[in-house]
């Protein structure tokens, strides 16, 4: 276990070294991106882009801008390009956002993905099943913003159900207030997930219903919902918590800039969205190698998971 | 082990499993009776496709699909196994009638502990606190012979070699003590080592505890160790049975000395070579008409296209029965020829 | 086991014998999939015949008409308002789905935006499929340094944030076009998201694709062409190819339906195909902004997006079915 853990800290390192270098590399290769022609404006001369240069140190070998931001980044006083503020702060103020977006929408869709899989399987070949697999597939099929801006427009612009977008904190308005400003965003990003979670607990529960254990367990005279729960659900649903946790952290590192722009809630993936547009590098660079970080940790706690979900895995790679 | 005064245990009559499939009716069991009584070791023989595995799993309940069609009656004392309901199958399966499966590497749960899989069973039929449950657990290892009962339970099934896991399977169906055990093909995954371990067990048991034992299998070499009745299934049928001397001594059926002459015996010359039964086994979608081993017997005629009856035919021995209409004269004579499919039979048995 | 389910008859044989064989009888037999494959293709039909309706309706997909106006139902309307509201659809030749803000027809952009999405959705799956390919074999059948390369770079872009990924070079690549050598690519260029689509796409397919090649090289026909004297090049791609093919099969169909979602949301932040040229993605990106007067703007390009992936998606799903033989329903004994 403690092995495991170390390889794996040198992973996660290597693996961000990787991801800024690749970062850092896109949007300073690149023709026609000098950022300090951008920042002295459309009117300015050679000696403004020149001071702009040594100001912010754009003159300087690549690898040494490189060390400089990624020194910035550690010590959190990494300023953006575009605007002058402080990265790192504009990522502390998003991260409550993104993460209730995350945890509420992962929730939600492991719970609707597992009942709806689990549903589907039992009642396989029926009417319900085949609706239910429809269903799923057009959830499948649908891109996260038009459903968001749909459901935003209707539900809540015109229908006045729920807020027409933004995020509400808990501390201002209360919590009923922030639950009305995240249930649709929850119910869309979790559209998505629930149509392909759905799709692979109900083919893992058709596997398992195969399986000579579930025979015996049938065999030994236990009810048909200790077989379903006990032996059925509980070995399906390993791999559904391994994939689960790789899509937690996708969302938690920013990865739902879609969902947080089409609501506006202004999370950390839609500071990427903005920070993009303008070429504005040191935010962008920072909320990709936020990303990593929660990919590569979620992987790791997936691996422990799994280990501790199936007896006959070791931690040991 | 006289079957005649022990109580009558379970009495199947004329079972028929059919499965409806994509292209067209299989009839995996056709007209299948047998009885099991206490304390006797009933061999139910035949090669894969013949029907005896889809046999013992109708007898659990566990033929499942919805494309299959079950007929006749199968009573384990008064209850009729296939008109059941649900809750009284389940009150029975595992307390009353138990079964032990062909392989033990994937019959268990690989994610729970082999402790918590039996104390499930006995808890599921009795009201037992979970340490009375694991003592009794406990008992049930050792008696299977595994060394260091009490630290194994918190093994996992693929902590434990296939010999140990057999004997956990064999501790599981043990364990609520029942009148009928069904071991379907015990020990055809096991190394030959393991197998005489396991067949060991087994024959204990039947002297301890008095129940009836149905063992499905395909060797006859296990056979030959244990069984006190046999019963031969060919495509779906019985094509003979009576006690272990009649088959081995005295078979009836040509397909029966194919198969007795295919196992070498060291109690005998050795032949040039090993006798085969020629062809295939015929396809359950479309038998051959009248008896179906037609196709591939040497000796049959015209009147092998009726079905023929499996009905006692050797004089005197009225619990001796087959499905071939030869007279028991001419099976004698044609059982002597070498070079024909079937080995004579002489000389002692065992 | 004993089950008389499977029996071996000789029936059962060809079956075995010619698994493509089965597994197209299997898809002959899902309606359901090649319906909605015949939609995909009906649809791939659709965009081919675009410049046909532009020349019904009498426009081009980049043509304004602000100041034009058109008649439905006999009462003459204004193309767009003085207010900048787009006609709604008039089911008539003329802006048959109405116009956008600049008096375009969204028939007609409609159906040159389904030829760019369906290239970039098409394109980019087979460059992903020979680039998965290609990586997941050199990888599976050299082991060693190779594999441990490959299976390192394709870790670092499982551990990339995708999306994240695709809009940062999108936008960069956009800005200053590509230039490797002697090809160089503008930056409005379709190519560049296709691109970039193909290149997150890989790790999907390449880690399946390796693990095949892995267990298939150890195979008895690799050890027979081997001993043959067959040379790594023979065997990668005369005997281990064509044993990947239901597996590339299963996914291609997932990957466009993937790459024209991907499409959409890249240009979506603008990171995709750049206007004016027209996409499902682009044309999307404007009309949300316009939901509140124009919805036609959204609810026309994405219902058609929808059911391009869903057809793909239900067709893709139908193969799989076909081409994995756990797919048939099985008794629960033998």
């Amino acid at each position: 276990m403690g092995r495991f853990v170390v390889r794996r800290l040198v992973g996660m390192v290597v693996v961000m070294f990787a991801v800024s270098v690749l970062t850092f590399l896109i949007f300073n290769v690149i023709p026609n991106g000098d950022p300090a022609d951008r920042m002295a404006g459309k009117n300015s001369t050679p000696a403004q882009i020149a001071a702009i240069e040594r100001e912010w140190g754009f003159d300087e070998p690549l690898y040494e801008q490189y060390l400089t931001t990624m020194e910035k980044v550690a010590s959190g006083d990494l300023i953006s390009y575009a605007n002058q503020t402080n990265v790192v702060e504009e990522i502390k103020r998003g991260l409550p956002r993104t993460f209730a977006l995350a945890i509420g929408a992962a929730l939600l869709w492991f719970a609707m993905g597992t009942a709806l899989g689990l549903y589907t399987a039992v009642r396989a070949g029926r009417w319900t099943d085949t609706l239910v697999t429809v269903l799923a597939l057009i959830g499948i099929s649908m891109p996260v913003f038009w459903l968001g801006a749909l459901a935003s427009y209707y539900l809540g612009f015109k229908a006045g159900l729920f807020p027409n977008g933004g995020y509400s904190e808990i501390g201002q308005a209360g919590v009923w207030e922030w639950v009305k400003h995240m249930i649709l965003p929850w119910a869309v990003l979790a559209t998505l997930f629930i149509g392909v979670y759905s799709r692979v607990l109900r083919a893992n529960v058709l596997d398992t219903l195969n399986e000579d254990y579930v025979r015996t367990a049938r065999a030994k005279g236990l009810t048909e919902r200790r077989v379903m729960v006990h032996h059925v659900l509980r070995n399906s649903l390993i791999p559904i918590v391994t994939l689960w946790g790789l899509d937690f952290g996708m969302v938690l590192g920013g990865g739902a800039i879609l969902t947080e722009t089409v609501f506006d809630l202004q999370g950390v993936g839609q500071y990427f969205a903005e920070s993009v547009g303008q070429l504005d590098v040191p935010p962008v660079l920072a909320v990709t190698l936020f990303g990593a970080f929660f990919i590569v940790l979620l992987n790791t706690l997936v691996d422990i998971a799994y280990a501790a979900l199936d007896p006959r895995i070791r931690l040991s790679s | 082990m006289s079957s005649s005064h022990s109580e009558l245990l379970l009495d199947v009559q004329d079972l028929g499993v059919s499965f409806a499939t994509p292209e067209g009716i299989v009839q995996a069991v056709d007209a299948v009776s047998l009885t099991l009584h206490a304390g006797e070791v009933l061999a139910v023989v035949g090669e894969s496709g013949s029907g005896k595995s889809v046999t013992a799993m109708t007898l659990m309940g566990l033929t499942r699909s919805p494309n299959a069609r079950i007929a006749g009656s199968a009573k384990l004392r008064d209850l009729d196994l296939l008109t059941a309901g649900a809750a009284e199958l389940r009150a029975v399966r595992g307390e009353e009638i138990a079964m032990i499966f062909q392989d033990p590497m994937t019959s268990l749960n690989p994610v729970h502990r082999i402790g918590r899989q039996i104390v499930e069973q006995i808890q599921a039929h009795r009201d037992v606190c979970g340490k009375e449950a694991r003592d009794l657990v406990v008992a049930q290892l050792e008696r299977v012979g595994i060394p260091q009962a009490r630290e194994r339970l918190d093994a996992y099934p693929h902590e434990l070699s296939g010999g140990m896991r057999q004997r956990v399977m064999i501790a599981l169906a043990l364990s609520c003590d029942p009148s009928v055990l069904i071991a379907d093909e015990p020990t055809t995954a096991l190394d030959v080592t393991i197998q005489a371990q396991i067949l060991e067990v087994l024959s204990q048991l039947r002297k301890e505890s008095n129940a009836g034992i149905v063992l499905v299998t395909h060797d006859l070499g296990v056979v030959a160790e244990i069984a006190d009745r046999i019963a031969v299934m060919y495509a779906g049928r019985i094509v003979e049975q009576g006690s272990a001397g009649e088959i081995f001594y005295d078979p009836q059926h040509p397909y029966t000395w194919g198969l007795l002459g295919s196992i070498a015996r060291v109690d005998r010359p050795r032949p040039r070579r090993l006798p085969s039964i020629t062809g295939l086994p015929p396809s359950l979608l479309h038998p051959p008409q009248g008896c179906h081993f037609r196709p591939r017997c040497p000796h049959a005629h015209e009147a092998c296209l009726a079905t023929p009856a499996l009905v006692a035919r050797v004089p005197g021995a009225h619990d001796h029965a087959d499905r071939c209409v030869m007279a028991p004269g001419r099976k004698a004579k044609l059982r002597q020829v070498g070079g024909q499919i079937g080995l004579e039979a002489r000389g002692a048995w065992r | 086991m004993a089950s008389g389910v499977q029996p071996r008859s000789h029936a059962a044989l060809p079956e075995v014998g010619r698994p493509a064989g089965l597994a197209l009888r299997r898809l002959r037999r899902n309606r359901t999939a090649l319906g909605f494959g015949a939609l995909f293709v009906a649809l791939v039909a659709l965009a081919l015949a675009a410049p046909l309706w532009a020349h019904i309706a009498g426009t081009t997909p980049s043509k304004n008409h602000l100041s034009d106006t058109v008649v439905v139902d006999g009462r003459t309307e204004q193309v767009v308002t003085f207010d900048g509201v787009p006609i709604a659809p008039t089911w008539q030749k003329k802006f048959f789905l109405g116009a956008d803000t600049n008096g375009r027809d969204v028939a007609v952009r409609l159906l040159y935006g389904a030829r760019n999405s369906l290239f970039i959705g098409i394109a980019a799956a087979l460059i992903t499929t020979v680039l998965a390919v290609l990586l997941g074999t050199l990888a599976g059948y050299f082991r060693g340094w190779t594999d441990a390369v490959i299976s390192r770079s394709l870790d670092v872009l499982w551990a990339f944030p995708v999306l994240l990924l695709g809009v940062a070079l999108g936008v960069s690549l956009a800005l200053g076009g590509l230039k490797v050598g002697p090809l160089e690519i503008s930056g409005d260029s379709k190519w560049i998201p296709t691109m970039i689509i193909a290149v997150v796409s890989v790790v999907y397919l390449a880690r399946p694709i390796r693990g095949q090649v892995l267990s298939l090289r150890e195979k008895e026909f690799v050890e027979a062409a081997r001993a043959q004297g067959a040379g790594p090049l023979r065997i990668m791609f005369g005997e281990l190819l064509p044993n990947l093919v239901s597996t590339i099969l299963v996914f291609f169909a997932l990957l466009v339906a993937n790459a024209i979602l991907l499409e959409a949301a890249l240009s979506f932040l603008g990171a995709g195909v750049q206007p004016p040229e027209p996409s499902w993605g682009t044309m999307l990106a404007e009309g949300i902004t316009l939901l509140a007067t124009s919805p036609h703007l959204t609810i026309v390009p994405g219902l058609m997006l929808v059911l391009t992936v869903l057809s793909l998606n239900i067709f893709g799903d139908g193969v799989r079915d076909a081409l994995d033989p756990r797919g048939k329903v099985r008794p629960e004994h033998g």
